[in-house]
């Protein structure tokens, strides 16, 4: 305790747990539409295209990578969202070919540019997120807190849309819906949400921020409202648990996190079986 | 006017004609049954009224004031909501977001309406339960209830029984029998041609010929002896 306490000093502690949580917030928002959507692995196609477009950002020798880096994943994420429902090529392979594609060349421009001299440090760090979340800038943090309000507010703003199209597109559309509006704005959030989450977890580990949250809430709670809210609170401990542990401990943060949040599903599953039975 | 004119339509995808030379008009009170064989077209053409896909050719001609808006529709379900963790309140509900525009949220309006409807399908009892612990026929019904919370004048079903063991098949009939009688005008696709007979006013037949006409007018006809044979 005494030496949480004493990290806590530290404002670059604070500055990570505050953003910690605020994301982990935020991607579990609508992890719960994307995994009963069919698109659980979204996060984890979106992250290497993400890296694809910080290798190039790199190479170009861009002082402020975000502005090529999110552009890239807004519209990658639009293309697959939208081709998801009648496309020649299938959602999951969509994905999957992007993600690998992005991943390969952004590793390969990295290797014939060399940006830097510690070029596998670089990729490891992207890729497992590693320190990065201990390094934040003030306006980093400031950042994190604006678009986490923004994306908050239009979540629940668009709360009984976002459960209408996901439920069933093609009866909010028939009813006059805007469905492919409502496509767009998950889109793009969800874009946001993953260039934000690379700080926290690195790229390979963002599709378990998005998903395990929903999923375990999924397996106790049978109501659209209460799978949401159970969600949300429980991104937001095991982040803050994974987040404490592995300062404490000194382990990797971005796989600690997923630790915990893998430890929950497993209890979550055990709770969802007793209640059944019983 | 009537509820639904269509004049030489062709339906498909991308601009491919899957069905073609389509016409038929539905009065308020109507209750269309449409047949024809897999693949001949009939959702793409349901698709198509709703305004899901383009129409290739032709035109859909819609009067009577029926609004854009007020059409329920039923569809087929979806692998997504076998396991679908929403309450049936919950998806009651979302039917009445047609008639919101832009609203964000439900006012005591819609939460009487779809209660309501509710109590119409029979299924209050299950308002707290989830969707994804009902048998088939408790989802259709709710999924009924659902559709009438966008309209009080026109529903479209596709194939509303399939998947449903034959007792409760015959329920759900009698339950879309007794909206029509009850003034909502039903347009339905339907494989079961005999349960299609029963209660429907007019039938359209789609396929390499296309029929329309009333009910007795199909029995009739070549492609209705075909049929019933």
């Amino acid at each position: 305790m005494d030496t949480l306490i004493m990290y806590l000093q530290f404002p670059f502690v604070r500055y990570a747990l505050i953003v910690g949580v605020l994301i982990a917030l935020c991607s579990s928002l609508l992890g719960v539409t994307l995994v009963l959507k069919r698109f659980s692995f979204i996060g984890d196609g979106l992250s290497h295209v993400a890296f694809g477009a910080m290798a190039i950002a790199s190479v170009c020798n861009l002082t402020n990578q975000m502005l090529l880096v999110l552009p890239v994943t807004i519209i990658s994420a639009i293309l697959l969202l939208r081709t998801g429902q009648n496309a020649k090529i299938k959602g999951d392979a969509a994905i999957a070919m992007i993600s690998v594609s992005a991943l390969a060349f952004g590793y390969l421009i990295m290797n014939i540019f060399k940006p830097s001299s510690n070029l596998s440090g670089d990729v490891c760090s992207t890729l497992f997120g590693s320190t990065s979340i201990l390094t934040l800038t003030v306006t980093e943090v400031w950042l994190c807190v604006a678009l986490s309000i923004v994306v908050v507010a239009i979540f629940i703003v668009f709360y009984n849309k976002i459960f209408a199209v996901t439920f069933d597109e093609n009866f909010a559309k028939a009813a006059g819906t805007r469905t492919d509006i409502y496509n767009l704005l998950i889109a793009t959030v969800i874009a946001v949400i993953i260039v934000l989450a690379m700080n926290l977890v690195g790229s390979l580990l963002i599709s378990a921020l998005v998903i395990f949250p929903a999923l375990s809430a999924m397996r106790i709670f049978r109501n659209f409202k209460s799978v949401t809210i159970f969600s949300a609170v429980l991104s937001v401990v095991c982040a803050l648990a994974g987040l404490i542990i592995s300062i404490l401990a000194g382990t990797p943060v971005g796989s600690t996190i997923v630790a915990v949040d893998a430890l929950a599903f497993g209890i979550c599953c055990g709770i969802g079986a007793t209640v059944k039975q019983g | 006017m009537s509820l639904l004119t269509v004049k030489n339509l062709a339906v498909g995808y991308e601009s491919r004609a899957v069905a073609e030379g389509i016409n038929f008009k539905v009065d308020a009170g109507d209750y269309l049954c449409i047949v024809g064989e897999n693949g001949s077209g009939k959702t793409t053409l349901m698709k198509t009224l709703l305004g899901l896909e383009p129409a290739v050719g032709g035109s859909i001609e819609v009067g009577d004031g029926l609004r854009k808006n007020e059409i329920g529709y039923l569809p087929q379900q979806t692998v997504v909501q076998k396991d679908f963790p929403a309450s049936v309140r919950e998806i009651v509900l979302s039917g009445c977001q047609g008639r919101m525009g832009l609203r964000p949220f439900y006012r005591k309006e819609e939460r009487k309406l779809s209660e309501e409807n509710m109590k119409r399908m029979d299924i209050m009892d299950l308002a707290d339960r989830s969707y994804r612990d009902l048998s088939g026929g408790q989802q259709q019904r709710v999924l009924l209830a659902r559709a009438l919370c966008a309209t009080r004048k026109i529903l479209l079903l596709d194939e509303p029984v399939s998947g449903l063991d034959p007792k409760v098949a015959s329920e759900m009939y009698s339950l879309i029998a007794e909206l029509n009688k009850e003034g909502v005008t039903i347009i339905m696709i339907s494989h079961d041609i005999a349960e299609a007979l029963r209660f429907a006013s007019h039938i359209l037949h789609v396929g390499d010929n296309i029929f329309f006409g009333t009910k007795e007018e199909y029995l009739k006809s070549e492609e209705g002896k075909q049929w019933i044979r």
